[in-house]
């Protein structure tokens, strides 16, 4: 069973290198043969899955080793392979959702002649992420993490002819290298402190390491899950990345890899758990940016935009509660499941829209669709009442745990805690509500564009609307599925433990709160965009609103402080480069040529002046013997 | 008589070449000049030879002999060409060994 | 007495660069082809070497020894280690290449212009180069070392000053300013190190009375051969200061962007990934062997400049508007890395310093080679001339893409392994040092990304729009290398089992051990 890991990771790649390799004379059949082997990845998880429910739960966990990786004295990088029950969790999702993303790709890139090549990136994206899932080491992991963080920035880049897209791609990744960075030191102090970084020793002996270590490598694990998540203060590139084809903006910036993060933290629990201080920042953290992706979702009008800030948000509420500790880990896996369902759905929706519409965003142009696309509609309505919390679906059963988590976690932390989470659920039912009755509702508003193209909305083919269909069915019954006798914590207990919170009032207090808060939000929402029509020209707003869609000022700040800061710093350097330090030689040269210019006014080409300084030197030669003998 | 006077004598002789090659122009002479004070030391290492008793200096000024006839073999002759391709015998119109 | 294998390996690419330069000016083609012959026959010899190396045997094997000149004990002595080798190895895998990539970069100008191009000179001067930098790899004789250190700058002045690139933007006068003004900076700067080294290698016989690192090292070792503090810190000055400048570490680098600017893509290749090499090779072989206890006194100053290197080359690369400048500045960073690793004083930085010296070889020659096939195409190495080749030039894209990834050290491409290990191996000594200098994997992806997206991305230049693909002699030359930056990457375990056993000796050379960590982890 162990050799069908490797398999799982080399499936995918095999077909990124066939799709990137095999030039043009693949066009016709390359999205065929990449469905191909993301569908076997996705045969061969089940296959594991289904070997792993045999088992009792304490021996679930594989290993494979594959090969030493870098042997250096005293350093050991191993490829090798660690499949529990938290990464069976992470390939069953990634492999699942990402058969159903490239089905739905077949058509929605079937007008693209780069096609081949864009299959070619969503595998390579694939192998990468169950790498990142089931690597058995940090190291290995990190390889994961740079290598979807390379097919990230292929695929936002995708359309290259567009200079937004390159310079969302460019900027995706640098952003996600600051993040690597802190990734990078974590496995540095690591080796430094207990002479290893595989998942095992590590995290069975931070109870000998001191505190303050732990804290260090907690914080700077957390800096790297800032990158990949898109959480607050490096969140700067998930909006932007939406310049991708709306197939990744599901699959890459929505469902699998901005939740790597989340996988990191609580992968590395054992170190969180002995590091409070660290624990406290992710919760901070996770606690500011599920309100901050909830108020810039609120002000967007670009549908994928909006759907970006969601993402930003919810991916929020995991890494709060991953931040809570062993009570949290299992819920903040569980809305990650969920929310990898419903947001797939959501984007695919959002992308069927899009197709329909001639790939106008803004919704301010939609209005009126659900008569227009009825599948689109029901599946887009599903996803909408997942993430809203709607109680019966997904997102309720997850999200309510977290809040009663966070307010478990007792003080004036956990009621600050679980009073942002209860407000991020309030602001995410208005914002949902915004995009669902802008889209679906109300008239149409669109017009011809400057070509007189009037769009004429219809549904998409059948190899969009299945996979849409399927999602919209696990976000319906997923969170029922995982949440009822808490299924999902049983199964990964064995890995991430669990205890149960003990929140300050009752659990039933908490869930009704949750719901009356989203009534609240669907309420204003409805008020505001239901009762009166939408003005296809967005109003100038409040000081907050603008803000908001300028993401908070997020990019003027790094505009002002990094990028100009940056750009004189190296206009200078170059100066200095080319002056100073150049300088100094070349004048060292200079000032040689000149003495050299001077000595050579000496040789005037007269015999007779020769003569005289050879004279005069041999009677200088002989005075000075003659001195030297007298004294 | 006291050899230090042929010593006296043979300083004044080179004196007089040495003055006679940092003055004057002509090639011929400063050439001769320089035979001059050849000749000069030739006159001091036979006075020395006489002086201590033996032959070293005798010896030399042999030497030294031969050495000034094959320089003036050469010697002319590259005066004799420079003066055929330049018309002037002067040392100061062969200026060309400065750049 | 057995073959001389590393003679043979360093003479072949000399006989060869004289039958190349002795082939009559009309057949210029054949020329080409006896070049290549030639530096593939050197490639059989160095992949023997490696073959015969074993790598748990004595430090230096496939030793010959042979008096040269008595009088003052200087001898003809030849011997590798782990190091040698793989550095050996990575010459005689990159000369086909460069001559391959080089191939019309010596033709004849168009009809109307006076200049005349050798092209046997060019490829018999690159062979020439190959040799010299062989035998220096090779010697264990100091002054034998100094000899060839030294040599390998006439035809490398002779390469950068003699062949540029066939077009240019300021014309042909300036670029022959340029140029002239390039080589004689190298030469300069080049021979004032090696000046002073003369200088280092002369007093250090006045202290050992012979030449031979062998000899040396191990009287010093043993303690029968004592220096004074000082006379050993002036020696290893005077050493590291030519090497410092051959390698180059700040702030003696400006010699490179313009050299590597002026001279053609291959020659750039030859100097950065292999000329160089020299320099860091010598900091472990000589520096650290015969003046042990001063490597140690000079680290703290050593490790800021490499860590000024990293940065300032990084920062320097992403202010640059010239393609090839840009190259050479990144390098300037990798160099700052390679160095840090070696006097970090740690088997991982060590190790990694010399996987470093031959990954940063490799991926150098992937993205320079690559960016002179985009050069030689629109005539400009401006970055603001380019834009959209992606569209145009899929695979030239890819591949550049690739070189450039492999510039930033993505894990999964060789460059990665041996970075990390020089970060790890500083870290566990100087962690501020090392914490600073991951900062540069951000700027290299900084200049890495802006030079992929002002060439490659956005709307199709007018200039660039009838831009041919790689051909199959460019491809034949990129594709191998992309090969090996993956192979390297995923299993470098063949290049760091030769290195390994030689970098634990030059550690015992310096009486340092790792740092231990701090709790013994599980099992």
């Amino acid at each position: 069973m162990e050799n069908l890991i490797a398999l799982l990771v080399a499936a995918p790649l095999l077909g990124a290198a066939v799709l990137l390799c095999g030039g043009r004379r693949l066009d016709a059949v390359g999205h065929w043969i990449g469905t191909a082997f993301a569908a076997a990845s996705f045969v061969l998880g089940v296959v594991l899955f289904a070997d792993m429910l045999g088992k009792s739960p304490e021996h679930r966990t594989l290993m494979q080793h594959l090969f030493s990786w870098i042997p250096v004295e005293g350093f050991q990088a191993n490829v090798g392979f660690q499949l529990d029950q938290l990464s069976m969790t992470f390939v069953l999702l990634i492999t699942g959702v990402g058969s159903l993303i490239h089905v739905y790709s077949i058509g929605y890139m079937e007008h693209d002649e780069r096609r081949r090549r864009f299959f070619g990136y969503l595998n390579l994206f694939l192998a990468a992420m169950l790498l990142l899932v089931v690597a058995d080491n940090y190291l290995l992991l990190y390889v994961g993490w740079e290598g979807v963080g390379l097919a990230s920035y292929l695929l936002i880049g995708f359309w290259q002819h567009k200079p937004s897209a390159a310079t969302a791609a460019k900027k995706a990744f640098l952003v996600n290298r600051v993040g690597d960075m802190g990734l990078s030191i974590a496995i540095m102090l690591m080796f430094t402190t207990f002479g290893t970084f595989a998942f095992g020793p590590v995290l069975q002996s931070t109870g000998d390491a001191g505190e303050g270590k732990l804290t260090a490598i907690g914080l700077m694990l957390l800096l790297a899950a800032c990158g990949k998540s898109a959480q607050v203060p490096l969140q700067s590139w998930l909006g932007d990345a939406m310049e991708g084809p709306t197939p990744v903006s599901a699959l890459i910036h929505a469902a699998t890899m901005v939740t790597a993060g989340v996988y990191l933290i609580v992968r590395s629990g054992d170190i969180f758990n002995a590091a409070p201080d660290a624990q406290l920042a992710v919760t901070v953290v996770g606690a500011v940016t599920l309100l901050f992706g909830a108020i810039v979702g609120c002000a967007k009008d670009d549908i994928k935009k909006a759907l970006a800030g969601s993402t930003m948000s919810q991916i929020g509420y995991m890494v709060l509660a991953a931040g809570l500790g062993p009570i949290g880990y299992a819920f903040a896996i569980m809305h990650l499941v969920t929310h990898g369902f419903f947001k797939a759905g959501l984007f695919l929706g959002a992308g069927s829209v899009m197709h329909g519409m001639n790939d106008e965003v803004d919704m301010r142009k939609y209005g009126g669709l659900r008569k227009y696309m009825p599948i689109t509609f029901v599946t887009f309505g599903l996803g909408y009442l997942a993430i809203i919390g709607f109680p019966g679906l997904s997102g309720f059963f997850s999200k309510d745990k977290i809040i009663e988590a966070a307010f478990a976690k007792g003080g004036a932390e956990g009621w600050i805690l679980g009073g942002a989470a209860l407000l991020g659920a309030a602001i995410t039912a208005f914002y949902m509500t915004r995009v669902m009755l802008m889209t679906f509702f109300g008239e149409k508003r669109w017009q011809p564009d400057e070509h007189g193209n009037e769009p004429h909305p219809h549904e998409s083919p059948k190899v969009m609307t299945i996979p849409m269909i399927v999602l919209a069915v696990g976000s319906v019954f997923a969170g029922a599925f995982f949440g009822i006798g808490e299924r999902f914590v049983k199964w990964l207990e064995p890995v991430t433990g669990f205890e149960h919170g003990h929140p300050p009032v009752s659990a039933l207090t908490v869930t009704l709160s949750t719901v009356a808060v989203m009534v609240v939000g669907v309420g204003f929402a409805y008020a505001q965009y239901g009762r009166r029509p939408v003005p296809v020209v967005a109003p100038r707003g409040s000081l907050l609103t603008r803000a908001a869609r300028r993401d908070l000022l997020q990019d003027d700040f790094n505009h002002v402080v990094l990028v100009r800061g940056g750009e004189h710093l190296t206009r200078s350097l170059v100066y200095v480069d080319h002056t100073l330090v150049d300088g100094v030689v070349n004048g060292t040269a200079a000032t040689m040529g000149g003495l050299s210019g001077r000595l050579r006014k000496l040789q005037n080409g007269f015999a007779r002046s020769y003569a005289v300084s050879m004279f005069g030197g041999a009677a200088v030669l002989i005075a000075a013997t003659l001195l030297m003998r007298a004294v | 008589m006291n050899p230090v006077n042929y010593l006296y004598l043979a300083a004044l002789l080179f004196t007089i070449g040495a003055t006679g090659v940092l003055i004057r122009r002509n090639a011929i002479v400063v050439f001769m000049c320089v035979e001059l004070m050849l000749n000069a030391c030739n006159l001091a290492f036979v006075a020395f030879a006489r002086m201590h008793g033996n032959l070293d200096g005798q010896i030399i000024a042999f030497f030294t002999m031969v050495v000034a006839a094959a320089e003036v073999v050469v010697g002319l002759a590259i005066i004799v060409s420079v003066f055929r391709a330049r018309h002037s015998a002067s040392v100061d119109d062969a200026s060309l060994m400065k750049l | 007495m057995s073959f001389p294998l590393l003679t043979a390996t360093a003479v072949l690419p000399a006989l060869g660069a004289i039958a190349t330069a002795a082939v009559p000016a009309a057949k210029r083609t054949a020329a080409k082809w006896l070049a290549l012959i030639v530096s593939l026959g050197t490639l059989a010899l160095a992949v023997t070497v490696l073959m015969r190396f074993d790598p748990g045997g004595a430090r230096y094997q496939l030793t010959e020894s042979h008096a040269w000149i008595p009088e003052f004990g200087v001898r003809y002595e030849l011997g590798v280690d782990g190091i040698a080798v793989a550095l050996i190895a990575l010459t005689a895998v990159l000369i086909p290449f460069i001559i391959l990539a080089g191939w019309h970069d010596a033709d004849p100008l168009e009809t109307g212009s006076k200049r005349w191009r050798p092209t046997q000179g060019f490829f018999a001067l690159i062979l020439a180069v190959e040799a010299m930098v062989i035998i220096s790899f090779e010697a264990t004789d100091v002054f034998l070392f100094y000899i060839f250190f030294e040599a390998m700058l006439i035809p490398m002045y002779f390469l950068i000053g003699g062949f540029g690139d066939r077009a240019h933007e300021h014309g042909e006068e300036t670029a022959a300013t340029q140029r002239s003004y390039a080589a004689v900076k190298f030469l300069l700067y080049n021979l004032v190190g090696g000046l002073i080294m003369l200088a280092a290698v002369i007093g250090l016989y006045v202290v050992a009375g012979n030449f031979s690192l062998t000899e040396i090292a191990e009287a010093r070792a043993n303690g029968s051969l004592h220096m004074a503090t000082s006379t050993e810190r002036w020696l290893f000055l005077g050493f590291f200061f030519a090497f410092a400048v051959k390698a180059p570490l700040w702030p003696l680098h400006t010699w490179l962007p313009n050299a590597m600017g002026e001279a053609t893509a291959p020659v750039a290749v030859l100097i950065t990934a292999v000329v160089d090499k020299v320099g860091t090779f010598a900091m472990l072989r000589f520096c650290l062997q015969l003046f042990p206890e001063a490597s140690k006194w000079a680290t703290p100053a050593i490790l800021v400049l490499a860590l000024i290197s990293i940065i300032y080359g990084a920062l320097l690369a992403v202010g640059q508007r010239d393609i090839k400048r840009l190259v050479a500045y990144a390098s300037i960073s990798h160099f700052g890395f390679i160095i840090m690793g070696i006097f970090a004083m740690t088997s991982q930085g060590q190790s990694g310093a010399t996987l470093y010296m031959v990954n940063h070889g490799i991926s150098t020659a992937a993205l320079m080679l690559v960016a002179g096939f985009l050069i030689s195409r629109r005539g400009s190495r401006l970055i603001a001339d380019y834009g959209g080749v992606q569209k145009v030039a899929p695979v030239l894209a890819g591949t550049f893409l690739i070189g450039g990834l492999a510039t930033l050290s993505l894990p999964g491409l060789a460059p990665f392994v041996s970075e990390f290990l020089v970060l790890v191996g500083t870290f566990s000594r100087y962690p501020v040092i090392g914490i600073i200098a991951t900062l540069g994997i951000v700027l290299a992806a900084l200049y890495t990304l802006v030079l992929y997206q002002r060439t490659m991305t956005g709307p199709v230049k007018a200039e660039v729009a009838h831009m041919p693909d790689l051909r199959v002699r460019e491809l034949v030359v990129v594709a191998p290398l992309v090969v090996l930056l993956i192979f390297l990457g995923v299993y470098p375990k063949p290049v760091t089992d030769i290195v390994n056993p030689a970098v634990k000796q030059t550690m015992s050379d310096v009486h340092k051990k790792d740092p231990q960590p701090e709790v013994e982890a599980a099992k």
